[in-house]
């Protein structure tokens, strides 16, 4: 393997953002394509990534596509240290997918369009970063790379409370990783040799970190990641973010930033502090199911129909913590990798689709809509499709994954299992209650009269996602060969 | 014995010492017509001694009381590059409101770096409190130069005494230093005071007096909670090149003091096991309330020099941190984080300097919208409040990360977290410039467009802090070979 492929997904992006600055800001075609060759370049090599995964390397847990060790700051130990399995694998490739759909969601960006593309490209770079780094410093540096772009993207181009919500976000990632600082230090001083590599701690942390300094430890990351997913009762940034966002950059907080949570803990504190997942796995399935209920119940009183799906999220990454809470079963672990990448599709698709009918309707309230059905059905099939998948109809995505949390938890725990199976009625509930309000009942000509279709480029860009929620709906079989052997492993290191 | 004169490795302190006087003449010579040129000689000048010191360095002079070795060559850089950078930055000063007193204004400034280099060599409480005044009392000067600015005035005046003050509590705590040692230079008093303490088991209470007042000595210099109260004011008043050395160059002799003091001299006392003689936990209180203090005064202001101001305690607070560590490993993490703390505050200050020559205010939130009328500008400032929240990949992080590193490796782990969660606030204030370069849907109808000079400063800046962040292990080797002078 000589193509330093994992290099290229990170630093093509970080290319496009120095080009994209040296453009002129008025030429805003040329900034446009400029930013959508240097993604759609991503995203074409996380898909051949994920084939040649799929076909060479996905039947052993091994890291693949390993670039580095290179030393790169040797007093520290700090190297440049690449690779990917199972778990990073469909995270880069809904990361590559994504961020290409949400360049082209954003042609309608008018407002500083030079800065506004130059801030998603350096965006990506921070994202694939974190889902390929294998050294604790690099992976450090790209998880907090991806705060400033973020920052920007919600504070320029945000909704009416841009400043509270960026500033929040900011503060509030900040906050958690500190705390992953701290514990990266104390690993990296517990271990002798001290070393960053992630793949060598998990191998040596169980047995030399002392059982406090491991809790200690594991607390630390797990509040990192807890905000980063958002686990109740770190969700409060997600409202704000989310609704202040742009279309694009909700799509991307949504679809992979998230993810970023629950990718952490299964990348660090899961395989490096087994005892420690035994010890908390029932409060960390409680949390879970808090998240699956409260996220639902919020959902439920939501008028505006952006906020809505910003709680729905809050519920649905609840399945992923429940999950991670069952750590014996392998299905359970697949079903959270499932539900990321199912999330990231439907949550990503219902972001789109209500910025498709804002660019329109200039509100997101849902009381004001009604019968949009007939006047708009290509939307409305469309977003029918996304909130059934949401909801857990079987055939799509979302369905498969709810299932495999629940099968692979049962066994764990049965009365939170039980009670979790709730959140998917609730989901329904405000699911369908939503589409019933915006696209049934009576019409109001005179208001919404003008309303137009959804035009080629904004069906282009949710077409994809659509298409993958049901493929993987009807079949996943290639999802959960990629995942195998890499979670078998991993459940291994857990039972251990 | 006649102690060695060693005439060569004092160069390039004589070269920019001579180098000062040849401006006060050039300025007169020239009629005091000559805004750029002396600008110009004086960026030359600090450049220049930045080569000579490259070739004349390594050795003693005079005993032990001008050591050039590589801690002090390390410092040495700083300074220069703060002499320089502020220099560069004080272009429009000099030509619209110090008319008459040019040649003054930078031969002054080259006086105290002077003294600043004398400082980083001195392994003597004599020479160190001499380059200590040296570095301070052109500084006095600076502060109070718009002579018809009452807050100027005040500035110095309050500068001054506050000087006068703490340098006489140092002094008081090196004559008791004395007292108890016989000596002053602090090889040996680090051998006598183990001498005293292995032939009594006890050191009087006079030693914990002399710590403590050297402590608040320096404390004063280097604004360290409780010693800071002048700062905010002193900052606010004295012209905007003149508070960035102050927060950088004087900052920078203040610390490198404390290391040869402290880190070397009275390294045996650093440990708890010493209680009560130790200092460690009591400078690592100090940080606590530095950073405390610093950064929660910091949030409530609207001017940005007061804010630098407080941010600048702020840091120094997260320098302590690796101070009190007192390993190798921390000495060159407080070298490193000096070194780009150089870059991102000369450069914020020089950014403030322009603004103000431009729009003749200091107010934050006279920045709104500035990002849309002058978008270089906003972006080199952005990059500099970045880099002192410490986001990655600027070199303010791998700065942090090293003092941090320095503090868990020693066990000082609630220090850190404490300095953790203060940088989280810091954030809030730093990103609060941002907010208003970039956040506002208004153009700012402030278009600045930097003198030639000042592009050179804020580009240097900007540089510095990408490079070294995302590459930092030349500076950090050389802080490395830097602390390696301490025997650990």
């Amino acid at each position: 393997m000589n193509f330093p492929i994992l290099s290229y997904l990170i630093f093509i992006p970080l290319v496009g953002f120095v080009a994209v600055m040296f453009l002129p800001r008025e030429k805003h075609w040329l900034i446009r394509w400029v930013s959508t060759f240097f993604t759609f370049i991503p995203m074409v090599l996380s898909f051949w990534l994920t084939y040649d995964y799929y076909f060479n390397y996905s039947g052993s847990a091994a890291m693949a596509y390993t670039e580095g060790p290179l030393s790169w700051i040797a007093p520290i130990n700090a190297f440049y240290f690449l690779g990917v399995d199972g778990i990073s694998v469909p995270m880069l490739f809904l990361t590559g997918l994504l961020t290409f759909l949400s360049i082209i969601a954003s042609f309608n960006i008018v407002n500083r369009v030079k800065e506004y593309f130059a801030f998603f490209l350096l965006l990506e770079t921070g994202m694939i970063g974190v889902f390929c780094a294998l050294d604790f410093f690099l992976f450090y540096v790209f998880w907090e790379v991806m705060l400033v772009p973020m920052y920007f993207l919600i504070g320029i181009w945000g909704g009416p409370r841009k400043e509270y919500a960026a500033i929040k976000f900011f503060l509030y990632t900040l906050f958690g990783s500190i705390f992953m600082l701290v514990a990266i230090l104390i690993l990296y001083f517990t271990s002798e040799p001290h070393t960053l590599n992630i793949l060598e701690l998990i191998q040596t942390a169980p047995s030399t970190v002392t059982h406090s300094m491991q809790m200690v430890c594991f607390i630390f990351f797990f509040v990192a990641f807890a905000i980063k997913v958002p686990v109740w009762p770190f969700h409060t940034w997600l409202p704000d973010a989310h609704v202040e966002a742009p279309t694009a950059v909700s799509v991307i907080l949504a679809a992979v930033l998230l993810k970023m949570g629950t990718y952490g803990m299964l990348r660090v504190s899961w395989p490096m502090f087994p005892e420690m997942v035994r010890y908390f796995h029932i409060p960390i399935a409680l949390l879970g199911l808090i998240a699956i209920i409260y996220g639902a119940l919020v959902s439920m009183a939501q008028k505006d129909l952006k906020k809505l799906v910003a709680y729905s999220s809050v519920s649905h990454m609840g399945f992923c913590i429940l999950a991670l809470g069952a750590y014996t079963s392998v299905t359970a672990i697949s079903g959270c990798l499932f539900q990321m990448f199912s999330h990231g599709l439907l949550t990503g698709a219902l972001f789109l689709m209500v910025g498709v009918l804002y660019d329109r309707a200039h509100t997101r309230e849902i009381a004001a809509f009604g019968g949009l059905g007939a006047k708009i059905p290509v939307y409305t099939g469309l977003m029918v499709l996304f909130a059934m998948g949401s909801l857990g109809l079987p055939g799509m995505s979302g369905f498969v994954s709810e299932f495999m949390v629940f099968v692979g938890s049962f066994a764990s725990f049965n009365v939170i299992t039980a009670l979790a199976v709730l959140g998917v009625v609730l989901t329904a509930g405000y699911m369908l209650r939503m589409v019933q309000r915006i696209f049934l009942g009576e019409f109001n000509a005179e208001k919404w009269g003008g309303l137009t279709e959804m035009n080629t480029r904004e069906i282009l860009m949710v077409a994809p996602l659509a298409i993958l929620t049901i493929v993987i709906g009807v079949y996943p079989a290639p999802l959960s060969n990629i995942l195998r052997a890499t979670l078998e492993n991993l459940v291994n290191v857990l039972a251990r | 014995m006649m102690p060695d004169i060693n005439i060569r490795i004092l160069v390039p302190e004589m070269f920019l010492f001579l180098w000062a006087l040849f401006l006060f003449l050039f300025d007169l010579g020239t009629k005091r017509k000559n805004p750029k040129q002396i600008g110009y000689l004086a960026m030359i000048g600090v450049a220049a001694t930045a080569v000579l010191l490259f070739f004349f360095h390594g050795g003693n002079s005079f005993g032990s009381m001008f050591r050039s070795d590589q801690l002090a060559v390390f410092f040495k850089v700083i300074f220069l590059g703060s002499a320089f950078m502020a220099i560069g930055s004080s272009f429009d000063i000099a030509k619209e409101k110090i008319k008459n007193h040019r040649g003054e204004f930078y031969g002054l400034i080259l006086f105290s770096t002077v003294g600043m280099m004398f400082l980083s060599s001195a392994d003597e409480l004599i020479s160190l409190y001499i380059g200590l005044e040296l570095t301070t009392v052109p500084l006095f000067v600076l502060a109070a130069f718009y002579k018809d600015d009452k807050i100027s005035l005040e500035a110095g005046l309050k500068y001054m005494i506050i000087g006068a003050f703490s340098s006489a509590i140092l002094l008081y705590g090196i004559s008791l230093m004395y007292g108890i040692t016989g000596t002053t230079d602090l090889i040996e008093m680090k051998i006598n005071l183990s001498l005293v303490f292995l032939s009594y088991g006890k050191i009087g209470a006079g030693f914990i007096l002399a710590v403590v007042m050297i402590i608040a000595g320096i404390g004063f210099k280097l604004a360290l909670v409780p010693f800071h109260m002048w700062a905010p004011d002193v900052y606010q008043g004295a012209p905007t090149p003149i508070t960035a050395i102050l927060s950088v160059g004087s900052k920078a002799a203040g610390i490198v003091a404390f290391l040869r003091i402290f880190v070397n001299g009275l390294i045996a006392f650093s440990d708890k096991v010493m209680a009560p003689l130790d200092w460690g936990i009591t400078v690592a209180v100090l940080a606590a309330a530095a950073m405390i203090i610093g950064n929660v005064t910091a949030l409530r202001q609207k001017n940005i020099k007061r804010m630098l101001a407080y941010s600048s305690i702020a840091q120094i607070g997260y320098v302590m941190v690796g101070m009190v560590a007192a390993t190798k490993m921390g000495v060159a993490a407080v070298g490193y984080y000096m070194f780009l703390y150089l870059f991102a505050n000369m450069g914020a200050f020089a950014v403030a300097t322009i603004f103000n020559d431009k729009t003749g205010s200091d107010g934050i939130s006279s920045y709104s919208g500035l990002a849309k009328s002058s978008p270089s500008v906003s972006a080199f400032m952005t990059v500099f409040m970045l880099s002192l929240a410490g986001i990655p990949p600027l070199g303010g992080f791998a700065a942090k990360y090293f003092v941090f590193a320095a503090g868990i490796q020693a066990g000082y782990l609630w220090l850190v977290i404490l300095a953790l969660l203060t940088a989280v606030i810091s954030l809030y204030y730093y990103a609060n410039v941002i907010k208003q370069m970039y956040f506002s849907r208004e153009t700012s109808e402030v278009k600045i467009k930097p003198a030639v000079s000042a592009n050179i400063v804020l580009i240097m800046g900007v540089a510095g802090i990408i490079i070294f962040g995302i590459y930092p292990e030349p500076i950090l080797n050389f802080a490395l070979e830097a602390a390696r002078v301490f025997a650990f």
